[in-house]
Parts: structure tokens; sequence; C-alpha cells
């Protein structure tokens, strides 16, 4: 900018370093102002956050050294609460794929199928289903060890709410990406595999993150059937101690800052792939 | 340049028919093998017949059209008046509703009903494969790098060995003038790279036909020259082309026969000179003074847009793909002659 100008005759320099200074001082300015924002969003946060603990402390009801004591074993129950939500979610994603391409099928009998998954499954609670694949089952004698039964309860029904999410993926690649396909001679399967597929998966990451965040806290559905998770184990620990107050609160605590995590994560990769389009 | 004078020298005009008046099912009029045709060559492409309803809108009206190896035809037209339909009709990307396409020998009949049929559908792709499309929106597939895009279909519907691809590619891309963006991802050309790269892509394939469904409308003005010079390469390097358009100067510079379609029937059809110098029909001469006058307008200033309805007319000038072309397309719905 500066080059350009100072080229031209009859500019004068002086004026030219003048502005020079204004765009940095407004640069500087943005800087300062965006940093006191953020300072400020952490004081509250800080003010907050320590003003419930202060009243939840302020209740005498939180022992610490049970805590303490037992904090080991709550927190041995996290690894377990990651692998079902990982898994599930894992698996999830094929059943929406499989569901996706069923709600886009012309033909009759396959889309009748995947849109009665997707009603049955989203019209009845989890935790119906869990329980049903766990306990009922049995009664055909499709006996089913208890975190196999979790999983495929939690994938299942995570699967129906994502098939919508794949369709929509899908039907956004736009109309002419097929047609140029087609115009090359590739046959409607050879065109999801390699054109549709591959743009509607980038469409839809976002979106899967959402579904893994709320997914690490629908795990806690599968303590009911004895899958000795974070949740069981605070659940099971206080209630023999009288002390649900506390190890619920843990609970509690431990989940949000496995949800902050990922979800700092999940921002972290989508400002990635936002910039990889940019530069792609 | 030599060869468009030789061809205007070759051909004679054909005075006005209307399609109506040619019968449907037959052979097109104005056919003729062009000046660079091999002695005794039968036509590369026909469409017999081709008829098209959207519902009840009779779209096409029984089209006939004959192009000879190495020639280049211009089809030119309000917008509206079917000839992108045509297009999309010649490789199935609609299914015509009745009529006859031939493709190097592969015959295909129109078969809306049975339009699902396995048997129909390979059909359809046995003539995909001959005839290369390149669209207006340009459609390069944005996942995959230029190369890649070149490469896909030669390797998936030929089942061409991959290193061969490759190197086909390369040559293509080499004489689009691409050499250089061989592995970028088509968001970072600009879209006159973008569609010089359809054009690799659709030339990966070895087509016998290539077709063009206004490759420079959507382009900024600036960069629709280096397309323009790519296709006229190709139509004096005695490729087979297909071209729907609105530039009247690539037809006047490339074409052997020009088309002119109203109302989804061909009005009149004849070599450049003498059809956009001479037009017979009342109809092609009166687009052919609106194309004329939106040129002088865009090219009187900063105009780039204009709009004519019912004889108001409202000018916008500056940014955008609001090209003269798109001038052109307001004028179909105005409801004259």
């Amino acid at each position: 900018m500066r080059g350009l100008a100072a080229q031209q005759p009859g500019i004068d320099p002086s004026m030219v370093a003048s502005t020079q200074t204004i765009v940095a001082d407004i640069r500087r300015a943005r800087q300062r102002s965006s940093l006191r924002f953020r300072l400020i969003f952490i004081g509250t946060w800080f003010v907050l956050v320590g003003g419930l603990s202060v009243a939840l402390a302020s209740t005498g009801r939180i022992h610490v050294d049970f805590l303490a004591e037992w904090a080991p074993f709550f927190l041995g129950g996290v690894p377990l609460t990651i692998f079902v939500s990982v898994v599930s979610i894992a698996f999830a994603v094929v059943f929406a794929l499989i569901g996706a391409l069923g709600r886009i099928s012309t033909i009759a009998p396959i889309f009748a199928t995947a849109t009665l998954y997707v009603s049955l499954v989203r019209g009845t609670p989890l935790i119906v289903q869990i329980f049903f694949v766990y306990s009922a089952l049995p009664q055909f004698g499709i006996v089913l060890p208890a975190i196999v039964a979790g999983i495929f309860a939690l994938s299942f029904n995570y699967g129906a709410y994502m098939t919508e999410i794949f369709r929509a993926g899908i039907e956004a690649v736009p109309r002419g990406q097929i047609e140029a396909a087609h115009a090359l001679g590739m046959s409607d399967a050879q065109t999801m595999r390699r054109i549709v597929l591959p743009q509607a998966v980038r469409i839809v990451i976002p979106a899967i993150g959402n579904e893994f965040i709320a997914m690490i806290k629908d795990s806690a559905l599968v303590s009911f059937v004895a899958l000795q998770e974070l949740f069981w184990r605070a659940r099971t620990t206080g209630s023999a101690n009288f002390a649900s107050f506390e190890t619920l609160i843990f609970a509690a605590v431990v989940y949000w800052l496995l949800t902050i995590t990922f979800s700092t994560a999940q921002e972290w990769l989508e400002r990635r792939m936002r910039e990889s389009d940019r530069r792609t | 340049m030599a060869r468009a004078a030789d061809a205007r020298k070759r051909s004679t005009h054909v005075t006005a028919t209307t399609a109506a008046s040619a019968p449907t099912g037959g052979a097109d009029p104005y056919a003729k093998p062009g000046a660079l045709t091999p002695a005794g060559a039968a036509p590369v492409i026909r469409l017999i017949g081709l008829e098209k309803y959207y519902g009840d809108n009779h779209v096409l009206k029984g089209c006939n059209l004959e192009v000879y190896p190495a020639e280049t035809i211009c089809i030119i037209g309000r917008s509206g008046s079917g000839k992108s339909t045509l297009l999309r009709c010649a490789n199935f990307l609609e299914e015509p509703t009745v009529g006859t396409v031939e493709i190097d020998g592969i015959q295909v009949r129109a078969d809306p009903l049975r339009a699902r049929s396995k048997e129909h559908r390979e059909q359809i792709r046995e003539i995909r494969t001959r005839a290369g499309m390149v669209f207006q929106q340009f459609n390069l597939f944005p996942h995959l790098r230029v190369i890649d895009n070149l490469t896909l279909a030669p390797v998936q519907v030929k089942g061409v060995p991959r290193e061969q691809a490759i190197r086909t590619a390369e040559h293509y891309l080499a004489q689009v003038g691409l050499s250089h963006k061989r592995d970028e991802f088509p968001a970072r050309l600009s879209g006159g790279e973008q569609q010089r790269v359809a054009i690799a892509r659709a030339l990966a394939m070895e087509p016998k036909v290539l077709m063009f469904d206004e490759p420079t409308s959507a382009l900024d003005p600036t960069l629709i020259g280096e397309v323009l010079r790519v296709m006229e390469d190709l139509a004096h390097g005695g490729a087979t082309m297909i071209v729907v358009t609105h530039e009247m100067h690539f037809a006047r510079e490339a074409a052997d026969r020009v088309y002119f379609i109203e109302d989804g029937e061909f009005v009149e059809a004849g070599p450049p000179d003498d059809l956009l110098s001479a037009p017979q029909d009342p109809r092609t001469r009166r687009f052919l003074e609106r194309i004329s006058r939106e040129e002088r307008l865009a090219r009187a200033g900063r105009v780039r847009g204009v709009r004519r309805r019912g004889g108001r007319s409202s000018v916008s000038g500056g940014e955008g793909s609001d090209g003269a072309t798109d001038a052109v397309e307001g004028d179909a719905d105005d409801g004259e002659g």
C-alpha cells in the first residue's frame, strides 16, 4: 500500500506515514479490546464458579477426605465412559451411513425400512432401548454381555438420529457434481462412492462432533446395565455411604470437564478444516 | 483461421426451413460434412426427432442434428429456447420423451417409462463415455486435485491403468496450458482455469464428441478469452464439437454451422457468415439484432447487464456474473415473436 502511494508523484510522504500510523493504532486498539474482553470473561467465570463452589462447600455436606479417598475409584470409570462413547459413535456412523443410503433410495422397501428405523428409534426412549437389549432379548435366548448390549443400544439409537444428519449432508452436495460424474459415464454407485460421499462426509463432520459430545453424556445411561463407568461408580458409592450429594457433584464436574475438552478439540479441528478449505 | 475460410467457401447457405416442416424422425436437413471431415465419414452424432416434455410443457419439439467428424456446430438461441435441454438430452442427463440418440454407432432410443432398467442405463453409459460434456458451472470435483479430476473417470469407467491415465491427463492438461496446476485443488484456480481443467477432464476420456453447455456464461468477462482460445484450438485441431453459446465471435471464428433454435425447434441453420450476417428468418434476425445491441452496450463502457421488459429497459452496471449473456436471458420471457 505504502509502496504504491509512494510511487505516485504529488503524494506527500509524510501523509503516507501518518496513514500507516493510524492503521497500526487501529490494530493495537482492536487487540487491546479483544484481550480485555477475554480477561473479563475469565474473571467472570472465576467469580461464578468460585461462588458456586463456596456455596456448595458452605452446606457442610462435602467431605473432602471421603472424596479424596474415593476419587481414584470414580476416575477409574472415565476410561470406560470414553471407550463406550468412542466405540458407540463409530458404530453409529456405520448405522447412519446405511440408514442415510436407505433414506435416499428410490427402491420402496429399502426406503420404507430405513424410514421405519428412524421413526421407531427416535420415537422411543433411549433408556427403554437399552433395557430392551439387555433385559428383554435374553427371554429369546439372546444374552449379550453388558458392554455389548450398552454399545449396541447407544449406537443403534444415535445411528437413527445421525441418519438424518447424513441424509442432509448427502443432499447438500450440489446437483452439478452428480451430473458431471454421470456425464463422465460413472454409474450411480461410483458417483455415490467417489463423488458424493467424500463431499458429504466433510459437510457432516462438525455435526458428528456434536453427537459425540452428546454421546459422552448419554453413555451414563449404560450404568443401568451394570457397566461400571463413571456414573455407576459415583451413584453406587454415593448411595452406599449416604454421600450422593458430593459423589454426584464430583461426577457432574468430571462429565463437564470431559465435554469441555472434547468441544475445544472439535472447535480446533473445525478451524483447521476451514483453513484448509481456504487453502485448497 | 484458414480452415474457417475454407469451410465458408465449401458450404452454401440453406434457406430457412422450420424444423416443423422437416419430417420428424428424419435426418438433419442442414447437415453436410465439414471442411475438416475425412471423405466418406459418417456422422459421429445423430439426434433424431428429439422431443422433451416437462409435464405438459413441450420444451423440445422434434430436433434433428447430425454432426460429422471434425465439425464444430454452434447452437444459439435465447435462454428457455431449449438449447441446453437439447444438449442434456443428447447424453441423457435428461431422458428425452421421444427420439433417438446415436453416438459413434451406439444407438439409444428414449425410453422414459423404462428409464431405470439396467439395460437402458448401460446403453446410456456407453453413450456418455463417448460424449464429453463441459458445463456452465465447471462442476469440477472440489475434493480431488486437478490431476485426480482428470484420471478418475478413465480409471473407474474405462478401466485405463493408472499410470497410463496419468500420462493422458498430463497431455491434455498441457493442451489447455495448465500443466503447472496439476496438483492444485480446484478452489485454488480462477474461473477460467477451472473451465479449462473441465475441458481437459472431458478430453481425458477421449470422447468422440465434445459438448459445451454455455461454457463461458458463468465467467468474469476478463476470463472468457482464455477459455474461448482453448476451444478454438480444439475446433481447428479437428475435434468434433457441439457448442451452446452466446459468443457470436466464437461461432463466426470456429463453427462449420450455426443452428438457431427457438421454442424447442431449429428455425434455421447455415455457415456462420451466412446465418449471422444474412439471416433468412425474421426470428433469427430479431435475435441477432438484440445480441449485437447487447454486445455494443457491453463494449460501450462499464455497463454489463441490460434487461428489457415490455419496452422499459433498465441498465445495471458493474460487477458480478451479470454479463451481457444474462441480458439476453432476460429477454426470454418478454413474449415477443
